[in-house]
């Protein structure tokens, strides 16, 4: 039950899962939209390419210069700072130890003061309070003691503690030498700030006791000096990098505007401004450029005039020659008529002569009618006259004017419509010379069997199908059969009388209603013809509502699979 | 001085071919009508004021005057019933020809048959010998004197137009479909070129309508075809 409740497309819990899918393909489109511009700015346009190219280049470029130039500076810097504060701390840890090594110092109680008044002498003097700090740590000893055993005492603010690492107080108490490291000076209460650490061991003989010796340089300025050249460095950067992008701007601009402007006029050519030229100034290559699309433009122009020039003469003629025929054709046609009617006078002979004269008259006029009908096709001068058409009446009214031919090929035209009106706007008179030509054709060549008619609508199409179980088409024919005077047997198909132009009209008549007629046989199984209307003139037709290939014949379930297989009678709904 | 008249008609042929000219009177004469023909547009109108037919068969490419203008022309003096020949089936030269006051037209080549088909439809009479008085809107028209009045006023009317008029008010009630129209006044019997009725409604309106923008006699229901307007109240 709760599985049906899922499955069901009306159920609270699917709907709510449907609108979330919604949302989530509208969140996601919303999210594309942007991003699928901007790629297209980038597809499309020449400029922004090379303008973010050089943009992207010569940023990676600053950045790898900046970082060099600031390693140098920084080397430099410390290079001779660390020299002279290591010079500084030598001197420093030997005067101390030389005092040290004169001081009378007979028992542990004589060192403390000692010490003191060492740090002192130490210290630095008034002025150049900010050099340098001075710590001693201890006592000290070697071995595996970690904690230094005593106190620390610090000429300035420093905490001591924090400041000088494990890793460079072990290197002091394990080993006399000068030892030094960067670490940030810890000063009680202020923050802290970068600095060098230089330590030494200071031994007491007597006591055999030793000390650990610090000098702790700021290096305040140079952090200072090193951050303005970082900012100069980042500010010199970042304008080469705009100055670049809008040189890359402006050159492309150089040549990309005469490029763009040449697209413009070659898309004004291409939709039949023939007499669009590019303006030329200079010699360069771009006016080279100019000049060479005006020639093409001048011997397009110059060619498709004499072609307009030579179809125009042509369909003039065509219709002229239509026209001129039409009046002597009036009059024999008439003569010929009055020969008919009296042909029950005539001996055989001229009896039988006057009723063939008769008939090729016929098939003569409505040649003519289609030559005419074509050519004014060509000239596209054909206007479509509108109206609101019921293609199911339509569809029964020519089936019923075709009944009598139908019926001296002894075969019947079957009409299937749907009961809800097949509206659509066309022109009446074509839609039924369409109808009417593919009708006439299924029984024509229906070789005496029935032929089915279907008329169906979906929400933007109409179409009218129709079925004959003649002798079909062969392979490649479904297209072939819509060609001018094309036959599919010349030895045979005279006999049938059509002029060969009834199809090519009726496509030109579904083309000018914005329609697709398209064709399927087989050999043996007959035909069928579907014409596919927009329901509203100027709409599109998208599937049609009715199926090309007939759902009973068997070659369906080989080609369709099981899913096209049909049982019951072949309905349209 | 009224001549005798043969039982047919008289009919006048405007064409400038001379053997299709004289095929078509062979074709009429047979037909038991009269024929006559005149072979240039210059001398047509005056064949009508000579030969008084009572239907002119006109086609509509002549050297000299054209069948257009001949048409016009003859309309401004009479009601003659006049069908086109054309060579052209295209939509604006058939209502050109139509505008310019043809009754109907005939496409050339055409059948005989068809031709002598048109003419007699033409020539019919939509009458009858008991006096008919018929009102449609403010109009009054009186059947067997083939007049239309309004308030006293006759207005002129080309035998079709009174013809037409005729038939929407002989019932009022109903809504007539382009192709009933053209059946029951032109006489086809199979559907044929609406644009004739249309062409016609718009002449008869520009003559019985007091504003022909805002019609009142011939009312168009649209989608369908043509009523007949209501009387007033009044009357």
């Amino acid at each position: 039950m709760a599985h049906q409740v899922q499955r069901g497309a009306s159920s609270p819990l699917a709907q709510a899962g449907q609108r979330l899918d919604q949302a989530l393909v509208l969140a996601w489109r919303s999210l594309l939209t942007p991003v699928r511009s901007l790629v297209d700015v980038w597809r499309r346009s020449i400029q922004a390419r090379v303008v973010i190219g050089t943009l992207a280049l010569s940023a990676v470029l600053a950045l790898l210069a900046g970082w060099v130039l600031l390693r140098q500076v920084t080397e430099g810097l410390l290079d001779s700072k660390q020299q002279a504060s290591i010079a500084q701390a030598t001197v420093g840890a030997q005067t101390a130890q030389a005092r040290l090594d004169s001081a009378e110092i007979g028992s542990f109680f004589d060192v403390g003061p000692e010490i003191r008044k060492l740090i002192e002498v130490l210290s630095p003097s008034a002025e150049a309070q900010n050099d340098y700090d001075v710590v001693i740590i201890g006592p000290v000893s070697a071995g595996p003691a970690v904690q230094p055993t005593g106190g620390s005492l610090a000429s300035g603010q420093v905490d001591a503690a924090a400041t000088i690492s494990r890793g460079l107080m072990d290197a002091v108490r394990s080993s006399p030498g000068v030892y030094w490291s960067y670490a940030p000076i810890h000063q009680q209460g202020q923050s802290s700030i970068p600095g060098l650490v230089v330590g030494s061991q200071l031994q007491i003989s007597s006591t055999g006791q030793s000390y650990a010796l610090f000098y702790v340089f700021p290096l305040a300025e140079q952090q200072q000096t090193l951050s303005v050249v970082r900012s100069a460095l980042i500010t010199t950067g970042a304008l080469l990098v705009v100055l670049l992008g809008t040189i890359a701007w402006l050159v492309t601009r150089q040549v990309v505007t005469p490029v763009r402007l040449a697209r413009r006029i070659a898309e004004r050519l291409a939709a039949g401004h023939l007499e669009e030229r590019m303006q030329v100034r200079g010699e360069d290559d771009i006016a080279r450029l100019g000049t060479s699309f005006n020639q093409m433009a001048a011997s397009l122009q110059r060619q498709i005039r004499q072609l307009e020039e030579l179809s125009r003469v042509q369909r003039r003629f065509v219709a002229d020659v239509s026209h001129e025929l039409r009046t002597p054709l009036t009059t024999v046609r008439m003569a010929a008529d009055v020969l008919h009617d009296a042909k029950d006078d005539f001996d055989p002979v001229t009896a039988r002569s006057a009723e063939l004269l008769q008939g090729e008259l016929d098939r003569f006029e409505g040649l003519l009618t289609d030559l005419l009908e074509i050519s004014r096709f060509d000239a596209g001068v054909a206007v479509l006259d509108l109206s609101e058409v019921d293609l199911g009446d339509l569809a029964r009214r020519v089936a019923d004017s075709t009944a009598a031919l139908a019926a001296q090929r002894g075969s019947t035209v079957r009409v299937r419509v749907p009961d809800e009106p097949c509206v659509t706007t066309a022109d009446v008179r074509r839609l039924e010379r369409i109808a009417r030509n593919l009708i006439v054709n299924a029984i024509n060549y229906g070789n005496g069997h029935d032929v089915d008619v279907a008329v169906a609508r979906s929400e933007d199409a109409v179409a009218l199908s129709v079925r004959d179980f003649g002798i079909g088409l062969k392979r490649g024919e479904d297209t072939l059969v819509f060609n001018r005077f094309w036959r599919a047997d010349p030895a045979r198909d005279r006999t049938h009388g059509g002029t060969g132009l009834g199809l090519s009209i009726a496509v030109e008549d579904t083309v000018l209603h914005g329609g697709r007629l398209d064709a399927w046989g087989a050999p043996g199984r007959g035909s069928v013809f579907r014409l596919t209307l927009p329901r509203r003139a100027g709409g599109r037709v998208g599937e049609s509502p009715l199926p090309l290939q007939p759902l009973d014949d068997e070659q369906t379930a080989t080609v369709g699979g099981p899913y096209a297989r049909f049982s019951g009678p072949r309905g349209v709904r | 001085m009224e001549p005798v008249r043969t039982q047919r008609g008289r009919v006048l042929v405007v064409d400038d071919d001379s053997s299709l000219a004289e095929m078509l009177t062979i074709v009429l004469r047979n037909e038991g009508f009269e024929p006559r023909v005149c072979s240039t547009g210059d001398r047509a109108l005056a064949a009508v004021r000579d030969f008084r037919p009572d239907l002119v068969l006109l086609d509509l490419m002549l050297p000299g005057k054209d069948g257009v203008d001949v048409c016009r022309e003859v309309r401004n003096e009479s009601g003659v019933p006049i069908i086109m020949l054309t060579a052209k089936n295209d939509t604006v030269d058939i209502v050109v020809g139509l505008e310019s006051g043809a009754d109907d037209y005939v496409v050339k080549p055409f059948k005989p048959k068809e031709l002598v088909a048109r003419v007699r439809a033409r020539l019919r009479k939509f009458d009858g010998d008991v006096p008919e008085e018929l009102r449609i809107g403010d109009l009054s028209i009186d059947v067997a004197g083939h007049t239309v009045s309004r308030s006293g006023e006759r207005l002129s009317l080309t035998p079709l137009e009174f013809d037409l008029l005729v038939c929407l008010a002989r019932k009022p009630w109903q809504v007539f479909t382009r192709e009933v129209l053209l059946e029951q006044v032109w006489g086809y019997r199979h559907a044929a070129d609406t644009r004739l009725v249309n062409v016609h409604v718009q002449r008869l309106r520009s003559k019985v309508e007091i504003d022909p923008e805002n019609p009142q006699i011939v009312l168009t229901v649209r989608g369908v075809g043509y009523t007949a307007g209501e009387p007033p109240a009044a009357g």
